[in-house]
């Protein structure tokens, strides 16, 4: 009975120490090969710990004061041994960051086929945007096994858009665009954390990615209220706040016209070439007096402080679709 | 006692308490305030950081209170931000940055190079004062409300968006800067001018060598952080335009400018328990250091390395993927020094005479959680791993294990083994081991759960967490409570020996170096004559020789 009792306490105590999470859920491409890496180094920093911890503990044992005037010999300076533990390690570290950067390399470039996502970081929460025109908030939905880029800002502090699973990261930060992107392996709901603190609430600015099959995430695209596009809503927001007046389609007005003008590389009045994309587009709205084209009057208002940072991605939005118009058009 | 040596010297047989040491040259407040006595003033910089480093563990141990409970056992998400605000602060400014170099490195310096004092006494008192004023600057900010933007001040949140005393803080951090200027000019110019006859650079202890490229750094970085400061001041009173982005600022330029300063700052931190690592490893085992020119000149790489590494703390912020490459690979250079060091501390273990006396065990500690703490921030040199631990508690960690486990480790080992000199007084050796043991085991189990915290995806600053990171949570919250009580346990048997432990002698360890060769407590002038050194550093190997 004593055994039983035993070996009942030694299962419960098993099964606590089974129950404490040591490893983070793994659904995405890039997080199995960002574990590998983690594993290696974790191997590395055992084996030195370790070997560090066991020399030492080897030397006291061996090498105690076996009488109060023991008086040890000098050793001299072991050159190639010093030579040895200055390459080795040396050595280590370049494999490491030839893997590890090669890795963040990779990681770094959304696919070419990759579906666009925005998000806006608020103090204390996630806005986000489908360019097909849905709107959530905390909430993400994308399908499982297609690329996803997030393309992202802030409206006041720094924030960070962090979903453990798929081991991607980046700040969100105000007055610029930063992107990720990750291709979810597994149909499933994940954290999406805040990691760059931000205020009194930062540990709420949580919500959740939703994994799904195709078919169950077209029938979430094409549930529920039917919305216009983040380029319908962009191109009524180019005649709300009255952008339509100058920048005429035809280039009759008093601005450029913008048909066909995203992604391309523009002169600028101070003979700067820039490629026009979303950061240059959305400086242009805020601070436009910075992005005057030559043989147009520097006559464009601020926005900044009318405008907030979704608009600004829907307007980018309708921009961006009137250059695929245009390419359209010229493909004739 | 059993294994330390005490050899005769001239004036032992006359008890420390009818002869005149620095301690009873004067009595009276005033004859503390005004005094421009090194050792002194050693002394009233040990007796402010002490204050503030309990200040500082006090908000620690709240925080770990309550995240205890998912939802948080204790306080408002609003306090908890303030609690670990200003326990980063605390212990990053006013107790880690001048823990050493102004505690050990202000008695020692003139002491271990056979000079009467610092090569400017009065600037050296009025460091202290400039100290006081800073502490008092962010004593005022906690009594008025704290501050709530993380001890990184990051921008726009503390420039625009947060309602606490901000400026205080700052301005209490921007003048403490200038006690850290003038100390690290004090100990350049000490340690060029003012070294006995005979004392050549390579036969320098390796202390002072970690004091004089900490004092670099001091020089170099310290003006920048002071920068920033004020920047951030007047970006938040005149709204001037720099940082916030909402007025044509850049939120990230904070960043630049904040961490050109602050990774620096680790090495500020951690340099100075190296240099007291070889100190104490060499003496309790009666070995030379093993590979002199190399320990020394890894601890000046060290400081010239880490002004070009403060961008790996921003390799999520949306920094050019070619900038984040360089200052990768920068960043895996600056680990090798420190690699170096580890393998030459324990080959100096090797066929020595090896004690375990107090400083002995902190030593060792020292090297196996430095080795962890190290090995650790590989993790986030690496760019891709950095991508999912960056904003963890992965780094919280990393950064504990370094600076608590490392530079903390370093001052009570360094603590115990000059406390003798200091004091003239032992402390009850088995308590002493005691206290390395808990305080060992303690951190361990505070810190450990918090590298699988981050790996699991745990984000550092939450006031609450969802349920699934508890277990760990817990884990590392009795580790604090241990860790509390082991760093109370020296506080108290530290301060009994001041008046009831027995006379130390002027060399309790058998220990080489000039500071073992004057009386204890010294007196105010250090040496009665101008020691000649004629020997290296660490000359175990001669019996019982002098260096003088």
């Amino acid at each position: 009975m004593l055994t039983g009792l035993m070996q009942s306490g030694f299962t419960n105590m098993a099964a606590a120490v089974a129950a404490i999470p040591i490893h983070p859920t793994s659904a995405s491409t890039i997080s199995d090969s960002v574990d590998h890496l983690y594993y290696f180094l974790t191997a590395i920093t055992l084996f030195f710990t370790f070997g560090i911890f066991t020399t030492i503990f080897y030397f006291m044992v061996r090498f105690r004061r076996r009488s109060p005037d023991e008086q040890p010999a000098d050793t001299k300076t072991h050159m190639a041994l010093e030579l040895t533990w200055t390459i080795v390690p040396t050595l280590i570290t370049v494999v490491i960051f030839v893997w590890a950067s090669s890795l963040y390399f990779e990681n770094s470039r959304p696919p070419e086929a990759a579906t666009e996502v925005f998000v806006v970081g608020k103090q204390w929460m996630w806005h986000i945007q489908h360019p097909e025109g849905p709107r959530e908030i905390n909430e993400l939905h994308v399908p499982v096994n297609a690329p996803i880029k997030i393309t992202m800002t802030s409206d006041d502090v720094i924030h960070d858009f962090y979903i453990p699973a798929f081991r991607v990261k980046k700040d969100a930060v105000p007055g610029r665009y930063t992107s990720i992107w990750f291709q979810a392996t597994k149909i499933g709901t994940y954290h999406i954390f805040c990691a760059q603190y931000c205020g009194a609430d930062h540990a709420e600015m949580i919500g959740w990615v939703y994994v799904m099959s195709p078919t169950d995430y077209a029938a979430w695209l094409s549930g529920g209220a039917r919305s216009e596009s983040m380029a319908q809503t962009g191109e009524r927001l180019f005649t709300q706040f009255g952008c339509i007046t100058c920048h005429v389609a035809d280039n009759t007005g008093r601005g450029p016209s913008l048909v066909g003008l995203y992604g391309k590389p523009e002169k600028l009045r101070n003979g700067d070439m820039k490629l026009v994309d979303e950061a240059l587009i959305r400086q242009a709205i805020v601070t436009p007096n910075s992005i005057i084209l030559p043989n147009y009057p520097p006559i464009m208002p601020t926005f900044q402080g009318q405008i907030n940072e979704e608009q600004v991605l829907q307007l980018i939005a309708y921009v961006k679709s009137l250059g695929t118009e245009e390419r359209k058009t010229n493909g004739k | 006692m059993s294994t330390t040596v005490i050899p005769e010297l001239p004036g032992q047989e006359i008890p420390a308490e009818s002869r005149v040491n620095y301690l009873n040259a004067s009595y009276g407040v005033k004859s503390w305030l005004l005094t421009t006595d090194h050792k002194r003033i050693a002394l009233l910089y040990l007796g402010s950081i002490t204050l503030m480093f309990f200040v500082g563990g006090f908000f620690a141990v709240l925080m770990r209170l309550h995240l205890i409970e998912p939802q948080g056992a204790l306080v408002a998400p609003e306090t908890y931000n303030k609690l670990f605000t200003m326990h980063g602060v605390i212990m990053v400014f006013f107790f880690l940055v001048p823990s050493i170099p102004a505690t050990l490195g202000n008695f020692l310096v003139p002491m271990m190079i056979g000079a009467r004092d610092l090569a400017f006494p009065r600037l050296n008192l009025l460091s202290w004062y400039i100290y006081i004023i800073g502490a008092a600057f962010t004593l005022y900010a906690v009594i008025s409300g704290g501050v709530d933007t993380g001890w990184t001040f990051y921008t726009p949140y503390s420039s625009t968006f947060s309602h606490t005393s901000v400026i205080p803080t700052a301005l209490g951090v921007f003048i403490t800067g200038f006690s850290s200027i003038l100390t690290g000019l004090n100990f350049v110019v000490t340690i060029h001018k003012m070294r006995a006859p005979g004392l050549t650079w390579f036969r320098l202890p390796l202390f002072i060598w970690a004091m004089y490229a900490t004092s670099i750094i001091f020089i170099l970085g310290t003006p920048v952080i002071a920068i920033t400061l004020f920047l951030l001041g007047l970006e938040r009173l005149l709204h001037i335009g720099i940082f916030d982005p909402a007025i044509g600022g850049d939120p990230i330029l904070f960043q630049h400018m904040f961490w050109f300063y602050s990774h620096p700052a680790v090495y500020i931190m951690i340099l100075p328990g190296m240099g007291v690592m070889s100190e104490l490893i060499t003496c309790f085992s009666r070995k030379r250091i093993f590979g002199y020119t190399f320990v020394a000149f890894s601890s000046l790489a060290i400081a010239i390395i880490s002004f070009l590494v403060w961008g790996h703390h921003m390799f999520v912020t949306g920094q050019s993927i070619y900038a984040g490459l360089i200052f990768s690979v920068l960043s895996f250079l600056v680990a090798i020094p420190s690699a170096v060091k580890v393998f030459n501390w324990t080959a100096t273990l090797y066929k020595g005479s090896i004690s375990y006396d107090a400083p002995m065990l902190y030593a060792l500690g020292f090297i196996g959680l430095f080795t962890m703490g190290g090995l650790t921030g590989l993790f986030l040199a690496s760019l891709a791993t950095d991508v999912h631990l960056n904003g963890t508690y992965f780094i919280v960690a990393h950064f504990h294990y370094i600076m608590v486990g490392g530079a903390v480790m370093a001052y009570l080992g360094g603590i115990h083994f000059w406390w003798p000199k200091i004091t003239g007084r032992m402390y009850p050796d088995g308590w002493a081991r005691f206290a390395a043991l808990v305080i060992f085991v303690g951190f361990n189990l505070t810190f450990f759960p918090q590298f699988v915290l981050g790996y699991l995806g745990m984000p550092r600053r939450y006031a609450v967490y969802p349920t699934e990171f508890q277990v760990l949570n817990v884990m590392s919250s009795a580790g604090a409570s241990i860790l509390g009580i082991g760093y109370l346990i020296p506080l108290i048997y530290l301060l009994w020996s001041i008046r009831y432990g027995p006379i130390a002698g002027p060399n309790p360890w058998g220990a080489k170096g000039l500071e073992w060769e004057t009386p204890s407590p010294p007196p105010t002038e250090n040496f009665e004559e101008i020691p000649v050194v004629t020997a290296d550093a660490y000359d175990y190997a001669n019996v019982g020789g002098s260096r003088v």
